[in-house]
């Protein structure tokens, strides 16, 4: 299946390469800087480049390109998937995931693929199984390592791949039993000129850190299930059980993961959270154009919008702009012709505004492209779709957790068309 | 093993000196050669080199590290393999580690030093750890060098029968390693997946069907007996390899069923598309004709794969979905349409690949994704390729209904800063205008303004549509001709300004003043134009010559007089034949008559399609399908077969015989609750499908209890099926060949102790010795010979304030850990109230190890249960003390073993006996004489009252008056070896040899008693 990867950085450089079957010369790469060359953003590289030998499947995640090496026909999400998960894996060992964390921790990286896939096959991809192989590096436990010489491979043998919850590992123990939950949902809306919305869906996830000692068996159950009719699920719910009663019953994994993840279509009504008035002109003949933008609260259930960040593509005609916020700061970059205006917090008395004049290339005729404008914000302490959890309840252990849940909404893709 | 140890060094010491051979020569040729940038890079190896062969096991994993970073890297670290390779059998779990991988990496290029390695993993393969044997074949099959090809293949058969699944797994991964490295060996191998088909853990199922993919994707008569066994698995098997199974099962259920879709049998898949509108009402009365019934193994199928679609693995979902647009009847192939749009708010690349096979559907089903269009709206941060893909499905979806909705959408679109995608609007609106008629004025007036737009790109493209749509109708549109006639001058792209000459050309009828004066214009920039632009303005020249040849002769003799030397050969050419074509002279003969009806011959109109229109000849979701050609190794979908197949192929008979004659009348009314269930096991989980939630919770908390009960289910059923025989028929009966009785016997003793209670009524019927004839191991460890059915008070019902428990040795080697020794207790509820939270309570933290069981819910009046433990009891007979509680009360109990329950049996020859007693010699014998009681004087009754006193297994012996036995501990494999040996006057020499000094005396003080008595 998959029989090579190369790392590639932003400059276009290889800097890892691990091979499970017989090697394939880096020089395959030539065709994905071919395509990479074409693309004129880093995001247009297609994902599945063909070539004479080989077909690359490639993924770009924090500016790493991540390019398997494929020599017959697979499906290209299972590459896709397997390849993010990689991802998702150096994340959660390093913190981050960059060119220099995976530099640092080139053996550890090495480790961590040849435990994840066999011949191409994906072998060990729950990360606590991994955790159990190969344990992730932290300061104190490498500079414990050398000094002592001890080393980050496991000294005891897995036997989460063996079990039929292969997501936990076994002889968990934690002095303070805790099991958090974190209700995260992003609005998608595109909402167009005149302020009504065009299209708006929801997509949450529930995801959890749970510590808890031994095998515990959770159920956790909803004010409202009947919202969650498209959902997936982490491998460890049952789910003829929440098939027949609504209830997810599992056995959580150790430590952080992702529960479930749900989306709330467009056909069901979403609340808008906030409403943008603007006027963006530029007028036929003049190098001047106006700007003008002010953001309010709208159906937020009397909750706080922070964290608000507005950007916006201006267009190519635009050389500059002056701008006056009434609250935080604006940027704009004259060469990408993006503007940025870090709002903050909503203040419902005093909404904020960004007011002021573009000055245009002089003797161009005006732009005739329309900017769209991109918010993100938070609304902490509430679930915009109205989603409750009704209670969280432990089977097969006997100490008392400590239980908390979090709802936040957020901004996912959310924009709006001035023209 | 220190004997190994010590003969592996002696291997070492030799071949070191043989690589202090090979080092010699290319120092010397290196420093001959006497590149300062080779020489340092030689000098760094050289230290590494050193810090390898050092005897401190930090320099060498720091050495280790860095070759890492240099295989990363790129960088050739091949000449460090002897050293490397010396490691390979190093204690340091890291070392090792790292070792394989560079192992791994340079062994095709070092065959000969690669071998040298090869014993250390023979020797692993034997380890009773199976994680020890799993990686080591895992490694063994990673190393390519042809030359042990046959000692791969015999690894691949030993672990592909082996107990542990894991191994299993490991054996089905090497088997495709093995087929890429000597593809010779496809018939053996085929054996091999054959037999690892029909196995029935989770584990297994995944990586053997994607062996069976790789090696003999043909061989669909292999999955005929595991079909329905896969069906019922999937949903437990690992996400990777549900994605690899249902791609199998898609291509096996092509072949074996009917296809849904036709209801008389005149309806395939083209046809259908055409009576799209009408499809689902029809297949509808098709199902009420009942024209087409529906093979209950395709039902099954398509109804196990479908909670996959609440997968959070996205190739998951759409392996299922693929699945179910190529087998499910149409009316059905819905419910995949929520799941995929879900996807959309994945990562870019997985949008990518959805959106391509939603591109694909919604062409021929446009109603699937109708309502979900709003979720293909293009947003202004979407990569190109994703936004040309979401205009595709957009125009696919468009209708009477929409296509407003659409069109506004479009309208901004076009005034996107992304002219690329602009330009793609453009075409999507000209598809729209085409396929629905009524908004065909309202797009061409739209495109005819996007002719003023400021973009070039955007005009070029509207122009390039316009003249499209124009040839579908060009009676009323002349004024539109003369517009574009106008911008003439104003368009520089070529493609644009061919496209307004060929509309000059064609219809200069209609435009009688203004083409002769376009052609004037391009007489003049002629030489300056592109080729493309040239050929056309050929072609204007021509077809103005034939209508209005009064007021273009001239124009047209110039133009074809520049065109004759025009450096580009077409142009060449075409100048040529017009000029044969037009111009009479006396060679031109029959054609020229013919002129006018050649070149204004009325054209049909270019009809507008989606460039995903062909792409439904691959399978969805497949590579090929993404790339739009035939991928390597692309296995096609078969079309329907006209007839089904014998179904009966699919039956399971031949391996479980009697599970058919219990279970086929389940088998046809799938629903009917079956006694079974109640126990939970998770093979009778997959199969009655209409299991109540509270089964499937138990049945999972039993699953959790043992690590490796996914080999317990693999046989539970096997088991089943066994105990049944044996019950009903005496052992001689036993049809099925050796080799697979072995392994079921192994299996079954394995996975005993945790068969739910509603087996463990058989569960002393098995008194048969298990002839186990696995002599490739010294220390085999076998089947009990005997299971005592005595069972011990762990709890009297009086102290225990109504709750009892008793405690027997089942003799199984625990599951939790090898070294435990396993105790099956069983509770019962004497009172007239539920018992609630039965567990095991703290323990001494000194005290013995356990593995306890899971807490029991609840308990009812008058039931009992049966649980299992594992108790490593560290080789004593010391008792372990713990705290049985319920939810109110806790009691101390303990758990007394006789020596005789702390041995595993072992099985060896007659020969490795007297060589193992050879070595337990003096202090590690103990022997004593005794009188035997009468009826002891012959085989059976001194075997039978050996077994009631000590697990321990028979060897065979040659002599009538000696009898053996052989066994080890549980929690150090020490070996216990007994002879009887009968003398005369019914005297006997009891004999024991073992290195535990204490348990000796005691097995012999045992024995004494039993055999001595009465």
């Amino acid at each position: 299946m998959i029989h090579s990867l190369f790392l590639v950085n932003s400059s276009g450089d290889i800097f890892l390469e691990k091979h499970w079957k017989s090697v394939v010369s880096r020089s395959v790469c030539d065709y994905f800087f071919e395509a990479q060359e074409r693309a004129s953003e880093p995001e247009n590289v297609p994902p599945v480049i063909p070539t004479p030998h080989h077909y690359l499947i490639s993924v770009l995640r924090h500016r790493i390109y991540f390019v398997a090496v494929i020599q017959s026909e697979v499906p290209p999400l299972f590459v896709i998937e397997f390849l993010h998960r990689v991802v998702d894996t150096f994340q959660d060992y390093f913190g981050v995931c960059t060119e220099a964390a995976i530099k640092d921790n080139v053996v550890v990286v090495y480790e961590l693929l040849e435990e994840m896939l066999d011949n191409g096959f994906p072998l060990a991809t729950e990360s606590n199984i991994l955790k159990e192989l190969i344990k992730p590096p932290t300061i104190l436990r490498t500079v414990v390592n050398t000094i002592t010489g001890s080393t980050n491979v496991g000294e005891q043998l897995p036997t989460g791949q063996l079990s039929v919850v292969p997501w936990r590992r076994t002889g968990v123990k934690y002095t303070n039993n805790e099991a958090y939950f974190d209700v995260v949902e992003e609005i998608d809306a595109i909402i167009d000129k005149s302020g009504s919305t065009i299209t708006a869906e929801i997509q949450g996830v529930i995801d959890a850190c749970v510590k808890l000692t031994g095998m515990p068996d959770l159920t956790l159950s909803f004010m409202n299930p009947r919202l969650l009719d498209d959902v997936s699920f982490h491998p460890c719910v049952r789910f003829k059980r929440w098939e027949a009663e609504r209830i997810l019953s599992f056995i959580p994994p150790d430590g952080n993961f992702r529960l479930l993840s749900y989306h709330v279509s467009s056909q069901n009504l979403v609340a808008i959270p906030v409403y943008v008035k603007h006027n963006i002109t530029f007028r036929e003949g003049s190098s001047q154009g106006r700007f003008e933008l002010t953001l309010g609260p709208k159906q937020t259930m009397g909750k706080g919008v922070e964290a608000v960040l507005v950007s916006s593509q201006l267009p190519r005609g635009v050389l500059n702009t002056n701008l006056n916020p009434t609250q935080g700061t604006y940027t704009f970059d004259p060469v990408t012709k993006l503007l940025s205006w870090d709002v903050g917090k909503i203040n419902p008395q005093k909404l904020p505004s960004l007011k002021g004049s573009m000055s245009l290339q002089a003797g161009a005729s005006k732009p005739d492209e329309n900017p769209t404008i991109n918010i993100q914000f938070k609304i902490q302490q509430s679930a915009l779709s109205g989603l409750k959890v009704n209670r969280l309840d432990m089977y097969g252990e006997k100490y008392k957790p400590f239980k908390g849940i979090k709802y936040m909404t957020k901004a996912g893709k959310f924009q709006i068309a001035t023209r | 093993m220190s004997t190994n140890n010590l003969s592996y060094n002696d291997q070492g010491g030799s071949d070191s000196a043989v690589e202090v051979g090979q080092e010699t020569t290319p120092t010397s040729s290196n420093a001959g050669a006497g590149f300062g940038l080779f020489s340092t890079n030689f000098k760094k190896n050289d230290d590494l080199k050193e810090m390898l062969e050092s005897n401190k096991d930090s320099l060498k994993l720091d050495a280790m590290k860095r070759i890492i970073a240099l295989i990363a890297k790129g960088k050739n670290a091949s000449e460090l393999f002897p050293a490397v390779v010396k490691n390979v059998a190093s204690k340091n779990i890291e070392l090792k580690k790292l070792v394989y991988v560079y192992l791994v990496r340079y062994a095709e290029e070092q065959q000969d030093l690669a071998l040298l390695s090869i014993s250390t993993f023979q020797r692993a393969l034997k380890d009773p750890n199976q994680l020890i044997r799993a990686s080591a074949l895992r490694v063994l099959s990673s190393i390519r060098v042809p030359i042990i090809v046959p000692i791969m293949m015999l690894a691949i058969k030993e672990a592909a029968s082996d107990m542990s699944p894991y191994v299993r797994k490991t054996s089905a991964h090497a088997i495709q390693k093995l087929y890429s490295l000597d593809p010779d060996q496809k018939e053996h191998l085929i054996e091999v997946i054959d037999k690892l088909l029909k196995d029935k853990s989770t584990l297994v199922a995944g990586s053997v069907v994607m062996a069976f993919e790789e090696v003999c994707p043909d061989r669909i008569d292999l999955i005929h007996k595991n079909y329905r066994k896969l069906c019922n698995l999937l949903v437990d098997v690992e996400e990777w390899g549900q994605v690899v199974i249902i791609t199998m099962l898609t291509r096996y259920a092509r072949t074996q069923f009917t296809s849904p879709w036709k209801e008389d049998g005149l309806f395939d898949e083209n046809s259908e598309t055409a009576f799209y509108e009408s499809d689902e009402k029809k297949t509808k009365n098709g199902d009420e004709k009942k024209s087409y019934m529906m093979d209950p193994d395709h039902r099954l199928l398509l109804r196990n794969t479908k909670p996959l679609l609440q997968s959070r693995n996205t190739a998951v979902v759409v392996s299922v979905a693929q699945l179910y647009w190529h087998l499910a009847p149409k009316h059905e192939v819905g419910v995949i349409t929520k799941s995929l749009v879900r996807l959309l708010r994945s990562h870019r690349e997985v949008q990518y690949v959805v959106l391509q096979n939603i591109a694909t559907m919604s062409i021929q089903r446009k109603g699937m994704f109708e309502p979900y269009m709003k979720s293909f709206y293009v947003r202004s941060t979407d990569a190109t390729h994703i936004k040309s893909l979401k205009l595709e499905i957009l125009t696919s979806l468009a209708n009477e209904a929409n296509i407003s909705t659409i069109l506004r959408e479009f309208q901004t679109y076009v005034k996107s800063q992304d002219k690329q995608f602009a330009a793609g609007t453009i075409q999507a609106i000209g598809r729209c205008a085409t396929n629905i008629s009524e908004v065909t004025d309202t797009c061409l007036q739209g495109l005819v303004l996007l002719l003023s737009n400021r973009d070039e790109t955007v005009v070029a493209e509207s122009v390039v549509v316009i003249k499209k749509l124009l040839q579908t109708q060009p009676t009323q549109h002349s004024d539109i001709i003369k517009h574009m006639a106008k911008l003439f001058d104003n368009i520089a792209v070529p493609m644009a300004r061919a496209s307004i000459l060929w509309l000059m050309g064609e219809y200069c009828e209609r435009v009688p003043q203004i083409a002769p004066d376009v052609l004037r214009k391009m007489a003049k920039s002629f030489t300056s134009e592109e080729d493309i632009v040239k050929l056309q303005t050929v072609n204007l020249a021509a077809k103005l010559y034939l209508t209005n040849s009064k007021q273009t002769k001239l124009l047209t003799q110039y133009i074809l007089n520049l065109g004759k030397y025009d450096q580009n050969y077409d142009i060449r050419d075409r100048t040529r034949f017009i000029r044969q074509l037009i111009v009479p002279n006396e060679k031109s003969g029959a054609l020229g008559k013919y002129a006018r009806r050649i070149l204004l011959a009325p054209k049909p109109a270019p009809v507008l399609e989606s460039t995903y229109k062909d792409r439904d000849r691959y399978q969805l979701g497949t590579l090929s399908h993404t790339i739009n050609t035939k991928a390597s190794g692309y296995l096609e979908l078969s079309d329907w077969p006209a007839v089904a197949p014998d179904q009966s192929v699919r039956n399971v008979e031949v391996i479980e015989p009697v599970r058919r004659s219990i279970f086929t009348s389940t088998a046809r009314s799938r629903s009917s609750p079956r006694p079974y269930t109640k126990g939970g096991h998770d093979q009778f989980r997959h199969f009655n499908t209409a299991e109540s939630d509270e089964e499937k919770s138990s049945s999972q908390s039993s699953e959790e209890s043992d690590k490796s009960s996914s080999q317990s289910e693999k046989s539970s059923s096997e088991s089943d099926s066994e105990q049944k025989k044996t019950t009903k028929k005496p052992p001689q009966k036993k049809t099925v060949k050796p080799t697979a009785k072995d392994r079921y016997y192994n299996e079954l003793f394995n996975t005993y102790s945790c068969v739910p209670v509603s087996l463990s009524l058989f569960s002393l019927c098995i008194l048969t010795p298990c002839p186990l004839s696995c002599a490739a191991l010294l220390l085999q460890v076998s089947g009990p010979a005997f299971v005592p059915e005595k069972s011990h008070d762990l709890l009297h019902r009086m102290t225990g304030k109504g709750l009892s428990a008793q405690y027997q040795f089942p003799r199984q080697p625990c599951l939790y850990q090898p070294t435990m020794v396993s105790v099956q207790i069983s509770l019962t509820n004497t009172t007239d109230h539920p018992l609630e939270q039965i567990h095991i309570g703290d323990r001494d933290p000194t005290g013995l190890d356990m593995h306890c069981f899971n807490a029991i819910e609840c308990l009812l009046p008058e039931a009992s249960v049966t649980v299992s433990l594992g108790v490593d009891f560290n080789d004593s007979t010391q008792a372990a003390n713990f705290q049985l509680c319920t939810k109110e009360d806790q009691f101390s109990v303990s758990i007394q073993p006789a020596v005789g329950e702390l041995f595993l049996p072992a099985t060896m020859t007659e020969q490795d006996f007297r060589k193992e007693q050879g070595k337990l010699l003096g202090m590690n014998e103990s022997s004593a004489t005794i009188t035997m009681a009468a009826e002891n004087t012959t085989r059976q009754p001194i075997s039978r009252q050996v077994a009631t006193v000590a697990n321990l297994g028979v060897v065979p012996s040659g002599q009538d008056n000696i009898h053996r036995f052989a066994g080890k501990t549980a929690s150090s494999g020490a070996l216990v070896l007994v002879t009887v040996e009968l003398r005369e006057l019914s005297a006997a020499l009891i004999t024991i040899n073992t290195e535990k000094s204490v348990m000796g005396p005691m097995l012999l003080r045992d024995l004494k008693r039993a055999l001595a008595r009465a």
